[in-house]
């Protein structure tokens, strides 16, 4: 099968920090001596080089499906990834010490897409929970007292995309196209990029002049506001410094 | 590089989040890695495209073994002509693969699925969805499974 084994390579040795990383024993076969290498581990890929300083991965084990067990083997600190399967592969690996072995142990059996997804999908709905899926177009008071914004590239409240909103939970789609990361929004009621300007808040005083509205729910809109994009924009830029 | 390429083929055969069959051109050739096989006729060759996690495979249309499979991590889908995209690298982004949809939704629809298929953007997304619930609820919403502490869900996992 082919695969963008040149890509693989970069994922591997790219500057994002990695999920784990370490000398290991690897036993090269059933019968085979171990040879120590320096394991990377990166998502659900476990990369390995010949050394901590080589620039090209000797090999990658694709960690999707796979099991990971301690075992009991002539090496010390061993554990093995196994996958299902007929004539599947079991990788036996040794760490250098009991702390090591089982910060990969733990590393490696959280270390798949899906474990991951699942995740994100717990925490996507717990987030529509507790917000209140569909909630009103005004964001609420917050409990604490917020800080006042800083003033902001764009005026309150422009939509920051120029695409309709899509439905929760999905993201939106005319962001600035990336490699594969997307700034990350909220997609939630409160700040919904392309929908109207939130209406003013009503007039107190019908003898006031136009501009004289009573400036308390205005002042907090605008500091839930400020608080919501400060947040967003400090997603952004950061995300924007790509792994 | 080596791989373990059994457990990949047996991937290729898990549900996929998205298939369909779709005309598929590899980077141009002389740029070393080829394109997506040998075809008789012209015309750009058909395959099926299968998404199955942060793994982009394709088969010919009557072969139950993939062609070939792309890691779809540091990877740019950019728009082509009309209902037609392209998959690069960020580390070398004019070595295109481009696909040609049935149509302008199923386009979309695929590039949409694409951007978000990386480990890397799920992390992100894990990240964020945890600092929102965070900011609502005061409370870490990893605790309940244990893995508050776990590296890859750091912030510091956001920068590069």
């Amino acid at each position: 099968m082919k695969l963008n084994e040149r890509s693989l390579a970069f994922y591997a040795t790219c500057d994002a920090p990695v999920d784990n990383a370490g000398f290991l024993y690897k036993k090269g076969g059933r019968h085979a001596a171990y040879h120590r290498r320096w394991f990377v581990l990166r998502g659900n890929m476990l990369f390995y080089f010949e050394d901590a300083a080589s620039r090209e991965p000797v090999g990658v084990i694709i960690l999707e499906g796979c099991t990971v067990e301690l075992v009991e083997a002539a090496e010390e600190f061993a554990f093995a990834v196994r996958f299902a399967g007929t004539r599947a592969r079991t990788y036996v690996l040794a760490a250098e010490s009991q702390a090591a072995m089982e910060g990969w142990v733990k590393a490696l059996s959280r270390a798949s897409f899906d474990y991951l997804r699942l995740v994100v999908r717990e925490l996507e709905q717990q987030l529509a929970a507790v917000r209140g899926a569909g909630g009103p177009a005004l964001p609420l008071p917050l409990p604490l007292p917020l800080p006042l914004p800083q003033p902001l590239p764009q005026p309150l409240p422009q939509p920051l995309s120029p695409t309709p909103a899509p439905p929760l939970p999905r993201w939106p789609t005319a962001l600035p196209p990336k490699e594969n990361g997307c700034a990350v929004w909220s997609t939630e009621a409160t700040f919904r990029p392309g929908s109207e300007p939130p209406p003013p808040p009503p007039r107190r005083r019908a003898s006031a002049p136009h501009g004289s509205l009573d400036l308390a729910p205005f002042a907090r809109l605008h500091e839930c506001y400020g608080q919501e994009i400060r947040a967003l924009r400090g997603q952004w830029l950061s995300s924007r410094v790509q792994p | 590089m080596r791989y373990n390429e059994k457990e990949l083929q047996a991937l290729s055969r898990q549900p996929a989040e998205m298939a369909a069959e779709l005309g598929m051109r590899g980077p141009k050739k002389g740029s070393g890695e080829s394109g997506p096989g040998r075809d008789t006729g012209s015309g750009v060759p058909r395959r099926l495209v299968k998404l199955v996690v942060n793994f982009l495979f394709y088969f010919r249309t009557d072969e139950a073994e993939p062609v070939g499979a792309l890691l779809l991590e540091r990877c740019k889908v950019t728009r082509e002509e009309p209902g037609t995209f392209s998959i690069s690298f960020v580390e070398d982004p004019e070595r295109k693969y481009h696909f040609e949809c049935s149509s302008e939704e199923q386009c979309q629809e695929w590039m949409e699925a694409l951007r978000r298929a990386s480990y890397e953007f799920m992390r992100r997304s894990l990240i964020f969805y945890r600092n929102e619930i965070r900011k609502v609820t005061g409370k870490d919403p990893l605790e309940q499974f244990g893995i508050s502490e776990e590296a890859r869900f750091q912030l510091s996992g956001l920068q590069a």
